[in-house]
């Protein structure tokens, strides 16, 4: 930084300049990314979690490709091409076998099943090309760098910065110029009146991913003489192209265009005056301009997204023994250090929490109709909150605990103000923008929370330290939550809740406000998911930033809907499959990111309604 | 006799649990106009969108030009020339008039008249002043014109229109009833659905009539005007 600051303090023009450049060179590759993640959302009005995956192999066909032939310039382009025609290949093959399926889906299911194939991907990508990072070969003829006000700057980026509006121009042209584009725009805004006039929706969609993941593998491959390719560009570069998409208005080319210029600019000088904090800056940056334009910078309101019909037809039941089941299961429960030993209570400790964590989230999805995709924040920022009161403040597990529900509480009512504002998708994207957004504080703000190394030696004191009274302590306080969760779910507060659910419209007009009860319902689930977090911590005795992390909010889904959404005891019993199959199943194989991505992709197109509610049906039917 | 165009019997349909339909049948010749007559909710539009496979359907017979339909989606049904206008004239509010048109066009078909842009602005001189304007800028009477017209640039041989007098002024109406005349005289057959008899009886030659999803009565226009105890117990408000 010192050396920057003096460069800044000498040369400042050039300085800027020669920022703002690099700031356009990111532009380009996010808006290469983006403009296909909003070209097939425009279409498909499916948001593809797997955008990124593309992108990511993309640069690993591309590394492999040039490497071998990437010695000409023919050579090198070539490659580049190559990789990403052959993602448009996959992304095709993704449309046929598994998204075709699921557009009369709800949200959840479509983003549930291309996170499958985030998975998925990552496993076969890391077994074809292995876990180390790789270095690719610089562009032919355009290895050095020209001068620019005497600050070198790489020709290849210009070279970058020359692309984002040239593909833009030709994605124009394709769009406004062709048949096939006009088609495509047609069924971007009525797919069944498009079909009704003899085109073959299916055959148009297929060709949509094809562009779309053959513009992320573009993307992808011309990163490659930049930067190390590596496992984690995927979700790397998927968020942000969902902020990028979400700010400029989801479906626009043109809003994606704008906003990779902002968003370019922003990550290059944010990086000068707020080092610490530039992942908070394009996430709160997104915040902020849903707030001021719901829609997006060039979005449009009849452009939202039309939230698939509510997740839940079949109206939520109490069951009639439900009570009785609940005392007999929790007697049970309590009963288990009796015969169980230390592991066995270890993983029942687990099981509980757990099933807190997925019930808070059902109570946001299963009432209220809104899909979290970023739910593990409020279990994160529970965890740390616990750990944080022990480490600086060296507090008693039980104030500890305590503190647990309540961060996580206040940032649920912070994040809330502004993710109930929008419904749907735009929800889903605001929810992942605030996980996002803790997340990166607990990564990055090292001094306090230590970064990827995470604190450790988060332990119960000796009263509390044998497995059978932690796990009695734990089966307490989630049993009498779960219990209050349940009781706010058949009250008056849960009945609004599934008003507004249901028809918003309708629940306003007869005098209920659905948005305060929204935000009610976000800070309870939030509360209630920090403090499954802060037990987790002292059962683990460490916290690390994963606890926040997308994949932790997707675990939370993934329970919620193997257990089913129309049911309350259903998060219960996707938490203990759940993790049940992650303990026992997965850890016995280095490719659990496989099984697990294949189990999410089955479940969404075999069991849409959960484990619960498949057995149910079953005993309906018999 | 030769086989009718369109040939309708037990056809059933349902959104989603909700049972609409319950045993439709219909014919319609080749270069007849038939009036689906019936009040508000009598499944006159669900039928429309049956026939064209844009809502969950079954049916004893569902056959067109010797084709078996009942199988086959909604642009597998478009393909072989029938032509479908919604009521609520989807128009693609953001391309303009001309690339709704392209939207609509498939090749010339034998036996079904064969439409150029050209020919449609002809037909519909208003369109041809406003080519290059997009759809959220068109009048309503403009926007079913529009919508008609791109149907028309598929090449149907069966023109199913729902509702094409709803909501229109009386002028536009009249041009209306005008340019299904035109499209029967170029040998186009139309089924319509529709609540106004006075529309249905300037341009239908028969009249089939409706309710809660059941057929009730068929026979010629003439015969339904005339039977004053039909159309009180199915179609007077």
């Amino acid at each position: 930084m010192g050396a920057k600051v003096s460069t800044e303090t000498t040369r400042p023009m050039s300085f800027l300049l020669v920022q703002a450049l690099s700031g356009l060179a990111t532009a380009a590759t996010l808006f290469l990314v983006s403009s296909g993640l909003t070209i097939v959302f425009g279409v498909t009005r499916i948001v593809n979690f797997a955008h990124g995956s593309f992108y990511m192999v993309g640069a690993y066909a591309g590394w492999s490709l040039i490497e071998r032939f990437g010695g000409s310039p023919a050579g090198f382009w070539g490659s580049v091409a190559a990789a990403a025609l052959a993602m448009g290949a996959l992304g095709a093959a993704m449309e046929i076998g598994l998204l075709r399926r699921l557009y009369r889906s709800p949200e959840l299911f479509q983003l549930l099943g291309t996170f499958g194939v985030v998975l998925v991907v990552q496993d076969l990508t890391a077994w074809t090309w292995g876990p180390e990072d790789l270095l690719g070969r610089r562009a032919p003829g355009l290895k050095g760098s020209i001068d620019i006000l005497d600050q070198p700057f790489p020709l290849y980026d210009l070279v970058l910065i020359g692309l984002g509006p040239l593909v833009l121009g030709l994605l124009w042209l394709l769009f406004n110029r062709t048949r096939w584009g006009t088609l495509v725009r047609a069924a971007t805004q009525d797919r069944e009146m498009t079909s009704a006039l003899g085109v073959d929706p299916a055959r148009l969609f297929t060709g949509v991913l094809f562009l779309g993941c053959a513009l992320a593998g573009l993307g992808g491959a011309l990163q490659v003489p930049r930067e190390a390719v590596t496992l984690q560009m995927d979700m790397a570069i998927v968020v942000e192209a969902f902020v990028v998409v979400v700010v400029g208005g989801m479906g626009s080319l043109t809003g994606a265009f704008l906003a990779s210029l902002l968003i370019g600019q922003l990550q290059a000088f944010g990086i000068l005056v707020f080092p610490q904090i530039t992942l908070v800056l394009v996430f709160l940056f997104m915040a902020v301009v849903l707030v001021l334009r719901p829609h997006g910078l060039l979005g449009r309101a009849d452009e939202v997204p039309p939230t698939a019909p509510a997740t839940v037809t079949v109206p939520l039941s109490a069951g009639r023994h439900a009570g009785t089941w609940a005392l007999a299961l929790l007697a049970i429960l309590a009963a288990a250090p009796l015969v169980a030993g230390d592991y066995a209570l270890i993983l029942l400790t687990e099981v509980v929490i757990l099933a807190l964590f997925a019930a808070s989230l059902h109570l946001l999805i299963g009432l209220g109709g809104l899909v979290s995709f970023g739910h593990a924040a409020w279990f994160g920022l529970g965890a740390y909150g616990s750990a944080l009161l022990v480490k600086h403040l060296g507090a008693p597990m039980p104030l500890a605990l305590a503190g647990a529900p309540v961060l996580a509480g206040l940032g649920a009512l912070v994040a809330g103000w502004f993710c109930v504002r929008r419904s749907g998708l735009y929800f889903a994207m605001l929810t992942l923008a605030f996980a996002q957004i803790a997340w990166s504080i607990t990564f990055q703000w090292y001094a306090v929370t230590g970064g990827d190394n995470g604190i450790l030696g988060v332990w119960p004191p000796a009263w509390a330290a044998g497995k059978a009274t932690y796990y009695w302590l734990t089966l307490a306080l989630c049993g009498g939550t779960l219990w209050l969760l349940r009781r706010a779910a058949f009250a008056p507060f849960g009945y609004a809740l599934r008003a507004g659910r249901d028809s918003g419209l309708r629940a306003e007009s007869v005098g209920i406000d659905t948005r305060r009860f929204q935000w009610m319902a976000f800070v309870l689930a939030g509360t209630a998911a920090g403090l499954a977090g802060g037990l987790y911590a002292f059962a683990k005795g460490s916290v690390f930033p994963t606890l926040l992390a997308v994949p932790q909010s997707v675990d939370a889904l993934v329970m919620v809907l193997m257990g089913g959404i129309q049911t309350v005891a259903g998060p219960l019993a996707g938490a203990v499959v759940f993790h049940l199959l992650e303990s026992e199943v997965m850890s016995l194989t280095d490719w659990w990111r496989l099984v697990l991505g294949l189990i999410i992709v089955a479940l969404v197109l075999v069991f849409p309604r959960g484990i619960v509610g498949f057995l149910s049906g079953i005993g309906r039917r018999a | 006799m030769s086989e009718p165009l369109l040939t309708v019997d037990g056809l059933q349909a349902w959104y989603g649990r909700a049972h609409i339909l319950d045993g439709i049948a219909l014919t319609v010749g080749r270069g007849e106009v038939v009036a689906l007559m019936g009040r508000n909710g009598a499944g006159k539009t669900t039928t429309l969108k049956a026939i064209m496979g844009l809502v969950e359907r079954r049916a004893a017979t569902l056959r067109f030009d010797g084709r078996d339909l009942s199988a086959l989606p909604a642009h597998r049904v478009a393909r072989l020339g029938v032509g479908y206008v919604p009521e609520d004239r989807r128009i693609f509010a953001d391309l303009t008039v001309e690339e709704n048109l392209e939207v609509g066009r498939q090749p010339p078909r034998p036996g079904a008249p064969a439409w150029t842009p050209e020919k449609l602005f002809a037909l519909f001189p208003n369109l041809a002043e406003m080519r290059g304007r997009r759809g959220t800028r068109m009048s309503g009477g403009e926007q079913q014109m529009l919508t008609l017209a791109r149907t028309l640039m598929g090449n149907p041989s069966l023109l199913l229109l729902d509702e094409p007098s709803e909501g229109l002024a009386p002028l536009i109406v009249r041009q209306m009833a005008e340019a299904v005349r035109r499209l029967k005289a170029e040998g186009l057959s139309v089924l319509l659905s529709e609540q106004s008899l006075s529309f249905a009886s300037a341009v239908a030659d028969r009249a089939c009539v409706i309710e809660t999803g059941r057929p009730r009565w068929t026979g010629t226009m003439a015969e339904l005007m005339a039977d004053d105890g039909v159309r009180a117990a199915y179609l007077a408000v």
